[in-house]
């Protein structure tokens, strides 16, 4: 049967932490950076063939990277690494056993196949379909099989999370409410839960049909399911980015949320809204009405994006609370000039939270706006977007707190700390420059997923404007400097966890500075009292670029030739 | 501190910080903006993507088109036949492996009841550099009233990944006076 959980005290947080939850945080976050690792690589690929001066891979392989990387990083590195936040917001938060650790080893196991299987599908060169596998165009079996098994992976995992949060309730190992990152996490499952049943409902018969066994599957209906699996999880990466930034404000700064209604609320508003439909998808798609296309795209109101612009006011206003009380007072801004710029898990922090809201969040919404879609649809523009969201906003935030998490669960002292102080500024950077870039290229009208803008084969010749030229050079550019953050991560990583030095068991770690005795930030009942003149401007700002950029593109939609 | 319980055990009856409130206030009644802004351009703004559609088997569509080409080609150019089509008429464009079928030519200011539908895959119509991007899928007709506002010569790009010719898929549709 099984042994009795095994715990050790954490020396820094004071949190009790279980043998079996430690080592599946591992385990997970390792096989993340490996796959970020992977996916990232042919990114660089990717981009530097789009770079019109380089022009690196020949057609085929240039498509087959693609499709590599999407399924890599988005699915593999950001889900894994979702893992790895789980069991830590639940086990080790919650200073709780892991519910049913085998049934967690298991799920590992078959996301680990399920990723290896795609990517020998897509590598083999049968399965060339783009990670989203549009039908009629159909890849090998095995494609769907291994995202299969990776979904149901996952799936057991969300439900250990899930086991795990009852068994520290009926364990009392927690008093009170659990804690707001916990609670961020939960959401974060909540929405897996409902992403992978859909996932499940169109890649199952898709699977089918690959095999002969299905004789038709409608591309609109595919798609309608297909991104109400897409977009949901999108939303996990959101709920499972803004815990990792609450959780980071609080090691940090011991920043307390300034209000834990509001925050939970928000949190809240992403499982509410979800825009079950998916519907900023299917904008340009056949056949969709316009009732039905502006009611789901917005819920009338536009609720989870009010969620998100909430959180993008209470984690600064909680770091400046926070600084406010240690004595940073000094104008508007001393508290973020004298914050620890030098920490990654602060920076990485800090830059995910600014350009999620200004790069990923404005264009997502403009994007998704029932009209505006038309001139940006497909076009490099989306890419731009996600990856401001996914790579500035999700990717940036899981590798900032995994300069914590080497000391406080792998214990091992952090290696090559002049690099890790660079390292989010020259990703960060990097990814946004990219974002920035393509954002700029769509724009202009350039297509994504497209080898060649010279059109140097085409049967008609056709020319972008030269500005679209000097937009795919810079993004080219800019992905190198990501990709060279993105090395200096998986080095610094690997090195830290294979070769850093053993902490003893009641070791504190030194860097990255945590400090476990920064007071909690008021108390309620304070909420009168709170002050916090610079996150307001900030937010000011954010609000002033999101209606300007927002009207800009009505003006440009104006300008296209009337249709209806 | 947000990784641990609350302190107050009754969070929930806490009072709400006011810039918190404020900033909730102007957020969601920018949602709202932005929700009327859609029903607003559907009264005032020129440009909102039609919802006709149709199912339709490829050859259906491949007959209709074939049709208007017999009828209205004015030219050949690189092996495309040049349609112009009457004022105001159904205009249909097939998307196939790896072309957009045929080369339309219109007349500024007219509109057209553009068809587009697919012989195969899913392709993506990318109508540049004016930048209008739908959809084209196999098995569903969509019709679209157009108007082109300026003459000229305009690439049709494809801009859904469709196989290995994907990036060789470029249609030509001219706008004369
Ligand atoms: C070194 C860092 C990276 C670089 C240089 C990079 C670059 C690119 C480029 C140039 C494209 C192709 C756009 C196109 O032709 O359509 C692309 C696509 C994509 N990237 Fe990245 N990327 C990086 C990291 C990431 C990360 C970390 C993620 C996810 C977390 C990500 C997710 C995606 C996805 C989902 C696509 C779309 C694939 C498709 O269209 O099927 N990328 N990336
Ligand atoms: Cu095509
Ligand atoms: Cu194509």
């Amino acid at each position: 049967m099984t042994k009795p959980a095994q715990f050790r005290s954490c020396p820094t947080t004071g949190l009790r932490v279980e043998r079996s939850a430690e080592n599946l945080i591992k385990a997970n976050a390792v096989a993340a950076v490996v796959f970020l690792a992977v996916g990232g690589f042919f990114g660089l690929l990717v981009a530097l063939t789009r770079w019109p001066a380089v022009h690196f891979l020949p057609a085929d392989l240039f498509y087959l990277a693609l499709t590599a990387h999407g399924f890599d990083v988005l699915l593999v590195w950001i889900i894994f690494f979702e893992m790895a936040v789980l069991y830590f917001a639940s086990a080790v938060l919650l200073s709780s056993r892991l519910a049913g650790p085998r049934w967690a080893w298991t799920g590992f196991a078959l996301m680990l196949s399920g990723a290896v299987i795609t990517n020998v599908a897509v590598l083999r060169g049968q399965s060339t379909v783009m990670f989203t596998s549009y039908v009629p165009m159909m890849a090998h079996p095995t494609f769907y099989l291994g995202i299969i098994l990776f979904a149901v992976g996952a799936l057991i995992g969300c439900c250990v999370f899930f086991g795990t949060l009852v068994v520290a309730k009926q364990e009392k190992t927690y008093e009170g409410s659990i804690p707001l990152v916990t609670f961020g996490a939960m959401t974060a499952a909540i929405i897996a839960v409902f992403t992978i049943a859909s996932g499940a409902i169109i890649l199952i018969p898709t699977l089918l049909w690959s095999m002969g066994l299905v004789t038709y599957i409608d591309p609109l209906l595919y798609k309608t399911i297909w991104w109400a699996m897409g977009h949901s999880s999108q939303q996990i990466n959101v709920s499972a980015h803004v815990s990792v930034w609450y959780a980071i404000a609080a090691m940090v700064f011991g920043a307390k949320p300034i209000s834990e209604k509001v925050s939970r609320m928000a949190f809240l508003m992403y499982i509410l809204f979800l825009q079950l439909a998916s519907a900023h998808h299917l904008l340009v798609e056949p056949g969709f009405s316009p009732e039905w296309k502006i009611f789901n795209t917005s819920y009338a109101m536009y609720l989870a994006v009010l969620g998100s612009m909430v959180h993008g006011l209470t984690v600064p206003g909680s770091i400046e609370a926070a600084q406010r009380r240690r004595g940073y007072t000094k104008g508007l801004f001393e508290w973020l000039r004298k914050a620890p710029w030098g920490n990654p898990a602060f920076s990485g922090m800090f830059m995910s939270l600014v350009f999620f809201g200004f790069l990923g969040g404005i264009s997502g919404v403009v994007m998704g706006t029932e009209q505006i879609n038309l001139i940006m649809h497909n076009t490099l523009y989306v890419p731009g977007h996600f990856h401001a969201t996914v790579v500035t906003g999700t990717t940036l935030a899981f590798m900032a707190i995994t300069y914590i998490l080497i000391p406080l669960i792998f214990r091992r002292e952090l290696r090559m700390k002049a690099l890790a102080k660079w390292q989010p500024y020259v990703f960060g950077i990097g990814a946004a420059g990219i974002s920035l870039f393509m954002m700029g290229a769509g724009t202009l009208g350039v297509a994504r997923r497209h080898w060649d803008i010279t059109f140097a084969d085409a049967q008609l010749p056709f020319d972008y404007p030269s500005a679209a030229y000097l937009m795919m050079g810079l993004n080219g550019m800019f992905a190198v400097l990501a990709a060279i953050g993105g090395l200096m991560f998986v080095v610094i990583v690997v090195s830290s966890v294979f070769f850093g030095k053993r902490l003893a068991i009641d070791e504190k770690p030194s860097y990255p500075e945590v400090p476990p005795t920064a007071r909690a930030v008021g108390h309620y009942g304070s909420a009168e009292s709170i002050h916090i003149p610079g996150t307001a401007v900030l937010v000011g700002i954010f609000f002033i670029a999101f209606v300007l950029y927002y009207f800009v593109n009505w003006k440009y939609l104006s300008e296209v030739w009337p249709l209806s | 501190m947000a990784i641990s319980p609350p302190t107050e055990r009754i969070w929930w009856k806490e009072p709400i910080a006011r810039v918190e409130l404020i900033w909730i206030v102007i957020a969601f009644v920018w949602g709202l903006v932005m929700f009327s802004m859609m029903i607003y351009w559907h009264g005032a703004g020129e440009q909102n993507l039609s919802s006709e559609a149709y199912k339709i088997k490829p050859q259906a569509f491949a007959q209709k088109a074939q049709t208007m080409i017999d009828q209205y080609t004015v030219r050949q150019e690189g092996g495309f036949p040049v349609v112009r089509p009457p004022v105001g008429s159904d205009v249909y464009l097939i998307a196939r492996l790896w072309q957009w079928w045929p080369i339309l030519e219109l007349e500024k200011d007219q509109s057209y009841r553009l068809h587009l539908s697919s012989m195969d895959w899913q392709h993506g119509f990318s109508l540049q550099p004016v930048n209008i991007n739908v959809q084209v899928h196999p098995g569903y007709e969509m019709v679209m009233k157009l108007k082109p506002n300026q003459s000229g010569e305009y690439g049709v790009v494809c801009n859904e990944f469709c196989g290995i010719g994907h990036h060789t898929m470029v249609g030509r549709i001219y706008v004369v006076e």
